[in-house]
């Protein structure tokens, strides 16, 4: 087998540390300033499609046409679609491997009629399944970004 | 007017799990070398070069200057494309494209990829939104994780269903020379495998391969000259959805179902199972040979594990699928797309050796990526 021969060399890439700055936006920053400062979760909804996107963007990409009617959505949503991962990768955000296993969903958040993607706490009894409501535990201290909220967890309703 | 194109050639690594032995630009020369070979052409005929692979993925950006020595492009129009998973299809149609417009007659199209040298899902991953998406999202099988659980929740498709997709593909890849995992596969070995992003276990998923595929794609001014069977480009689709997660409905592919729709009203196809000889999918996982083929329009929604299950899309089948051993058996990415249509070339000019299709008229390739993106080609043997 090639991979065995001795004679062939490869070389690594060594330690790259390379920090990016992401703005988030105008709509962003409005969607994080009032998870920091009032644990209120928002949307925009389309004049075209009445659709209400979460999270805000100013243009509705099948419409193509400007957002300016903000919307409060949740804080409670449905699970729409789900998955559990149970195989470590390298996190790209922190360079380290991802702790697994972790659960995380697509979640409708009530009023809104696009998904909100987010960590979801996996129940004891390990049974997650599409339509189970959940509601956002939220961070004591929160700095504005979506790490603001804890995860999603599954609630009776 | 537009020109008619053909495919007149290609040329496909031996693909594996790692490649050692070959430099990047190395392994594109050999796709390269054997191109022009099948074709019985030299770097001099060649008017023009496309490459692609995944962007960042090997961590070489500049990737039609740094092969200019492998891709046969010194001293000529080279030009680099891509798309993310869909970057083999890209190749194609934008190879098609290019000949189309009557300013290259003979274009050299290049995909390639070296996924053993580095981590695939952390790049991919960087694919999607650093303030929304990254977060939570686990690169390829995290998404089509949650296209599975929409998909098996909606119709009640089980995870057996699934396995008889990967236990085609594998058999099929028994077959054919070029296929990075060429062993066969139960649906029990495929449930027992262990589980990486439920529902999805480790068979149920593409390999990362290393490899590389070069395809020529020729004018009708010149195609019959090279080439005494040419496959003919009859038409190409693609759609693109979303670029969030959060926004793609899933438990079906809508892309594809709005592709399809156009490269059937092009070609005047209205029962693609009869109409259609063979197919060459991108489908990288298990689920994906179930729900794609419903938005293709071979099954009602919900019935595509019914036709895997009569059969109808093995060797020998009404519609054989994936002959080659499919994305399942083999994934160089940034050359996958392009192997689905080097695949269904072969497949019309008689050339597929054992995996060969019987009197192949009619074939149709797919590329996959993005958010949820689709690509389609279709190709005959009679000119358009
Ligand atoms: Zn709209």
């Amino acid at each position: 087998m090639a991979q065995k021969n001795p004679n062939l060399i490869t070389l690594s890439s060594g330690e790259a540390f390379q920090p990016f700055r992401y703005s988030v936006g105008l709509y962003g920053s409005r969607f994080f300033a009032e998870l920091k400062d009032n644990k209120r979760l928002m949307g925009v909804r389309c004049p075209g499609c009445r659709r209400v996107h979460v999270p805000p963007r100013p243009v509705c990409g099948p419409c193509y046409k400007r957002m300016e009617e903000w919307v409060e959505v949740g804080p409670l949503g449905t699970i729409a679609t789900f998955t559990i991962l149970r195989f470590a990768f390298i996190d790209p955000e922190t360079g380290q491997k991802k702790p697994v296993p972790y659960g995380y969903g697509l979640i409708r958040l009530d009023g809104a009629d696009t998904n909100f993607q987010h960590f979801l706490e996996l129940p004891k009894d390990g049974k997650v399944a599409i339509g189970m409501r959940v509601r956002p535990v939220f961070e004591e201290s929160r700095r504005g970004n979506l790490r603001d909220i804890k995860h999603f967890e599954i609630i009776e309703d | 007017m537009a020109k008619r194109v053909a495919i007149v050639g290609s040329g496909q690594t031996n693909h594996m799990g790692s490649r050692p032995d070959v430099t990047g630009v190395e392994l594109i020369h050999e796709a390269v070398a054997k191109a022009l070979e099948s074709a019985g052409l030299t770097r001099d005929d060649i008017d023009g070069v496309v490459i692609g692979n995944m962007d960042h993925f090997e961590g070489i950006n500049g990737v039609e200057l740094w092969s200019i020595d492998g891709n046969g492009g010194f001293m000529k129009p080279t030009i680099k494309l891509t798309t993310g998973g869909t970057t083999g299809s890209t190749l194609a149609i934008g190879g098609y494209h290019l000949v189309a417009s009557g300013h290259f007659d003979r274009l050299l199209v290049i995909g390639w990829e070296k996924n053993s040298e580095s981590d695939t899902t952390g790049a991919i991953t960087t694919a999607f939104d650093p303030v929304w998406d990254r977060m939570v999202f686990a690169g390829a099988i995290s998404g089509l994780a949650l296209e599975a659980t929409a998909y098996s929740q909606k119709y009640g498709v089980t995870g057996k269903d699934a396995a008889r997709v990967v236990v085609r593909d594998r058999g099929n890849a028994v077959k054919n020379p070029h296929a990075h995992v060429r062993k066969e596969i139960t649906v029990e070995e495929v449930l027992r495998s262990p589980m990486i992003s439920d529902p999805l276990h480790f068979w149920d998923m593409c390999p990362r391969t290393d490899g590389a595929c070069a395809v020529i794609f020729a004018s009708e001014d010149v195609a019959e000259k090279i080439s005494p069977k040419p496959a003919w480009v009859w038409a190409t689709a693609n759609r693109h959805l979303y670029s969030m997660a959060g926004d793609v409905e899933f438990g079906s592919l809508r892309s594809l179902e709005l592709a399809a729709a156009e490269v059937y009203q092009k070609t005047g196809i209205k029962e693609p199972l009869k109409e259609i000889d063979v197919m060459e999918l991108y489908t990288p996982y298990s689920y994906a040979g179930l729900s794609w083929i419903e938005a293709l329009g071979l099954a009602r929604p919900g019935e595509g594990a019914k036709l895997l299950w009569d059969g109808a899309t093995d060797m020998g089948g009404e519609l054989p699928i994936n002959p080659s051993g499919g994305v399942i058996s083999t994934n160089p990415i940034g050359a996958t797309g392009l192997i689905r249509a080097a695949e269904c070339a072969l497949q019309i000019s008689g050339q597929a050796g054992e995996r060969q299709v019987p009197d192949v008229k009619v074939a149709l390739s797919t590329g996959f990526g993005g958010c949820y993106w689709s690509d389609i080609l279709m190709y005959g043997a009679k000119k358009p």
